[in-house]
């Protein structure tokens, strides 16, 4: 009896092990910038790019960097739901226009509305290394203090923003600066 | 006909350019060093290619920013940490032995050690099953084939 207990048993933890592969995403890389003070930098604003923007401007306030370009299929998906929190006037969300012509940028945000409050240009993504982006569009939520304290890669889908998202920047607006 | 379209054809290949980067290095200790650092950093798009043979854009980027601190002056270890600080260990195709990489590192060798030792004991068990006894016939009939063949000899 034993003799085919050990093979069953073997199979079954595989299955539960492959099983429970099969549900991690494997384009999720961990970033080590969680709990850091948020990467400096100084770009121009796409609107008014006589202007300059940089993460030190929203200190005291929790915001969301939202890393998107117009060449990006799946931040179209995305940007329903960023007008949407836009408009909820819930949380302020600066734009991150990564690797992109500005021209193309302002048409897409003409098309398709604009969620956020101001967009840096990286049209040579440096900031964008600096923030250890590698799959747009990803979306960080910055504190008060300017700490960044969650990261999401991909397309925000309602779930995320509700089950996630939400539920942490209210927390960290309660919080005294 | 066929010398148009050859011609043609040939044009046709002066539009198609391989997207080759050029890098000027002040020795060729530098560009070694480029050379392996690009071979030992992982391409975060394109998850099982190294930034070497990479073509995704994030690839060519840290490539040049690779390049752009070997020129500066920077080791290579500064290098490294300044790609760890930004993506984590998974930057790397050989990361570091820590808690978190522990089972990564050991896995293999742990996984080797349960696979002896199975077979360890399958052999040992079957060597003690498979001989039953002889009976006081068989072992008579044993010990004459054994003499017989001593004779032969």
């Amino acid at each position: 009896m034993t003799r085919y207990l050990l093979p069953l048993g073997i199979f079954i933890g595989l299955v539960v092990l492959l099983a429970a592969g099969l549900t991690l995403n494997p384009r999720y890389v961990p970033s080590p910038l969680i709990d850091k003070p948020a990467p400096v930098f100084s770009l121009p604003q796409l609107h008014r790019p006589d202007q300059s923007i940089s993460p030190a401007d929203m200190l005291g306030k929790v915001w969301l960097l939202n890393v998107w370009a117009s060449w990006c299929v799946a931040c179209r998906a995305e940007h329903p739901l960023m007008n949407e929190l836009a408009r909820s006037g819930e949380v302020a969300i600066i734009g991150l226009n990564y690797k992109d012509r500005p021209e193309a940028a302002l048409q897409w945000l003409r098309q398709l509305d604009n969620p956020y409050r101001i967009s840096a240009v990286d049209e040579a993504g440096r900031a964008g290394i600096d923030w250890g982006v590698y799959g747009v569009p990803e979306t960080f939520v910055v504190d008060k203090q300017g700490i960044i304290r969650y990261k999401h890669v991909g397309p925000v889908e309602k779930k995320d923003l509700e089950e996630t998202i939400l539920p942490l920047v209210r927390q960290l607006v309660q919080k005294p600066a | 006909m066929r010398r148009i379209l050859t011609t043609a054809l040939l044009f046709v290949s002066l539009l198609l350019q391989a997207g080759v980067e050029v890098q000027h290095f002040d020795t060729p200790e530098q560009e070694a060093r480029y050379k392996t650092l690009i071979n030992e950093l992982r391409c975060l798009v394109c998850q099982n290619q190294n930034l070497a043979d990479s073509n995704a854009e994030l690839a060519q980027d840290l490539r040049r920013q690779t390049y752009e601190m070997i020129i500066k002056g920077d080791a290579d270890e500064e290098i490294v940490g300044y790609m760890v600080a930004r993506y984590g260990d998974f930057v790397l195709y050989r990361p570091p032995f820590k808690r978190s990489t522990a089972l990564l590192w050991a896995g293999p060798f742990i996984l080797l050690f349960i696979g002896l030792t199975i077979v360890f004991l399958f052999i040992r068990r079957r060597n003690r099953e498979d001989v039953p006894p002889l009976s006081e016939a068989q072992r008579q009939r044993t010990r004459r084939l054994l003499e017989a063949g001593d004779k032969d000899q």
